[in-house]
């Protein structure tokens, strides 16, 4: 009966050991790998967030992933040119403090989010997800052509960012940190989907008309949903730029859009690790199919129209039945 | 001098806007009637320009190609309809941009290992090569000349058939209300697949006569794909006037806007920084266009809604 929770235990345990494993083993490339689906599970739990609790299909989440990306090399990029944030009115040096970019990175996203989701949210439906995916390429091209970060070329930070006490530049400490974010997020958004504001989330999902009816606008409730998912895609981003050490306009562009859209749904639409399950099974994919073919790509698009077709509910759902009813 | 390199650029302008008219109007086509998102069409417009650069490559006629081009995005279009998509229609929006989301990785790929990662190169037939004299002393390339008028000739067509004939009364009967017309001894699901395959036809046409201005290459469908998102938004989802209107809107607007926009900077800053700062607002001044449009009418220009 409750098989979710448990599935959601050893998901939680097995992204945690395979890392360990590998570190034992001294397999630096498994540990970079688990790293990446920490890392993708989380700009998936952001999307979660709007397009699971809140039922808004956003397909322009890309914009908050490269923001936060971009947050990081903005920050990042003057250290290591010996240069200066902004000169002017006052003077303010660049950081390579990770919780400081962090901060940078989600407030940044959330803002976009804010003002992406105060113009989108008038509409709704297809409008919606069009919209969105529009804002996101507005973005991306302003990245391309704008020239002061890299342009099309995108930016390289050379060295990871810090974290005190820790060294970022080893594997499993990276790691460490990526998986950190990941559980206290999703035990945030646990936390959130069963208070007052989650609950009232779930209302405008189901029937809009009657949470209106009892005194609660859904158009506050979903931008307050998509600023949070927004800011949360953003911090992933800002990760995972730290994990390449580098970050280009391709970061922004819609194929990541749909991608993170991916994670969530192979995972399961609204369930708590379902973008954990989504992006571990996308990464093991593009690994595995990687080394089969070159047109990789072509195998897992027949796969995911499989999935969409014929196993709804994704990974999640498959394995630990149909959501509970409620009411 | 200036304002001729201005109607030039208008004519660019206006030639763009009715290619992205053939995109818009067969995605509006399809919303409207099946109500679905089609993420895909894209690769249609794909699938068009290389069986335009591929035929015209083997024959030497572009107008072979120009044919081909046709059957082979409508072939495709029916083919895909009725494989996956029809499957589709009864499901939420979120199935949908996944399942057309996954057939672009299939259509791209598929396309990549047949004719390989290098672009093909498609030549503007010898008729049509060359610039014309407008009168006002304008030379115009002939070849773009042309593809206003084909789009023009389209749009006209379009409204024909959906306003004329019998075929177009189905088709906005079925916009109204499918139970009614299927009860009323209209095969639905065929006239789905007729609808799907035109839209899939007036992609892989715009694909065609675009191929021969740029490089025919994979991906180049995804780009045209979200402009002509951004016309149907402006112009209002179903509505094929809307979907012309919107689409020169959105033409002249990003021609228009990457010549103007360095120039007017221009005179308040340096040239290289108006340049730069020109080109970077330019590229976004669609999307605020659409998004003055949304915050005026949530609908678009000739939405329902």
């Amino acid at each position: 009966m409750r098989r979710e929770p448990l599935l959601n235990g050893v998901l939680a345990l097995a992204l945690l050991a395979v890392p360990l494993a590998a570190w034992a083993l001294d397999e630096p490339f498994v540990i970079t790998l688990a790293t990446k689906v920490a890392i993708l599970a989380l700009a998936g739990a952001g999307l979660n967030i709007a397009l699971g609790y809140g039922g808004l299909v956003s397909l322009g989440h890309a914009a908050f992933f490269g923001i936060g990306g971009y947050a990081m090399a903005v920050l990042a990029a003057p250290v290591q040119n010996f240069d200066l944030l902004m000169s002017w009115p006052f003077e303010v040096p660049g950081t390579k403090s990770m919780p400081l970019i962090w901060l940078a990175a989600m407030s940044a996203g959330a803002l976009a989010a804010l003002v992406i989701g105060a113009l989108s949210l008038r509409t709704a439906g297809v409008y919606f997800i069009m919209i969105t995916l529009a804002f996101g390429q507005m973005l991306y091209y302003f990245a391309i052509s704008w020239p002061a970060y890299g342009g099309e070329d995108g930016i390289s930070i050379y060295v990871r960012n810090g974290f005190a006490g820790l060294n970022t530049l080893d594997p499993i400490q990276f790691f460490a940190l990526a998986y950190g974010l990941l559980m206290a997020v999703l035990a945030l958004t646990h936390m959130m989907v069963r208070a007052r504001f989650g609950l009232a989330l779930a209302g405008a999902r189901q029937n809009p008309g009657r949470l209106a009816a009892l005194g609660i606008r859904p158009f506050s409730l979903h931008l307050s949903a998509f600023v949070i998912s927004g800011a949360i895609t953003a911090l992933a981003g800002a990760l995972y730029a730290d994990l390449n050490r580098f970050v280009s306009p391709s970061m922004l562009s819609w194929q990541t859009s749909g991608e993170i859209m991916v994670f969530v749904i192979l995972g399961g639409v609204g369930r708590l690790f379902g973008p954990v399950a989504g992006a571990a099974l996308f990464i093991l994919l593009e690994h595995w199919l990687g080394g089969v073919s070159d047109y990789w790509k072509l195998f897992l698009g027949l796969i995911l129209l499989g999935i969409v077709l014929f196993a709804r509910g994704g990974l999640i759902g498959t394995l630990a039945g149909r959501e509970d009813a409620h009411d | 001098m200036t304002a001729m390199l201005l109607i030039e650029q208008a004519l660019n302008g206006l030639q763009y806007g009715v290619m992205l008219f053939l995109m818009a109007a067969g995605l509006t086509l399809v919303f409207g009637v099946m109500g679905l998102i089609n993420l895909a069409h894209g690769s249609l417009f794909m699938v068009g320009a290389f069986a335009c650069a591929a035929v015209a490559g083997a024959t030497g006629s572009f107008w072979l190609g120009l044919a081909a081009s046709l059957a082979a995005a409508a072939a495709a279009g029916a083919i895909v309809e009725m494989t996956v998509i029809r499957r589709l229609y009864a499901r939420d929006h979120l199935d949908q941009v996944l399942a057309t989301f996954a057939l672009i990785l299939v259509f791209s790929e598929g396309t990549r290992w047949a004719f390989g990662s290098f672009p093909l190169y498609l030549d503007i037939p010898a008729a049509l090569a060359g610039p014309v004299t407008l009168p006002g002393g304008l030379e115009y390339p002939l070849y773009r000349l042309v593809l206003i008028g084909v789009g023009l000739g389209v749009a006209a067509g379009l409204f024909w058939l959906i306003g004329r004939t019998r075929l177009g009364i189905r088709i906005r009967a079925g916009e109204a209300d499918r139970e009614m017309i299927a009860a009323l001894g209209v095969d639905i699901s065929r006239l789905y697949t007729i609808v799907f395959a035109l839209g899939a036809a007036l992609a892989g046409l715009a694909g065609a006569l675009v191929g021969a201005l740029q490089s025919v290459q994979v991906g180049m469908g995804e780009p045209v794909l979200i402009l002509a998102f951004v016309v149907i938004v402006i112009g209002g989802i179903g509505s094929i006037k809307g979907a012309l209107v919107g689409a020169i809107l959105v033409g002249m607007t990003d021609t228009l806007g990457r010549f103007v926009l360095p120039l007017a900077l221009g005179t308040v800053m340096s040239r290289s920084d108006a340049g730069a700062i020109g080109a970077a607002l330019a590229s976004m001044l669609i999307y605020i266009l659409m998004a003055v449009v949304l915050v005026l009418r949530p609908g678009g220009l000739y939405g329902r809604a």
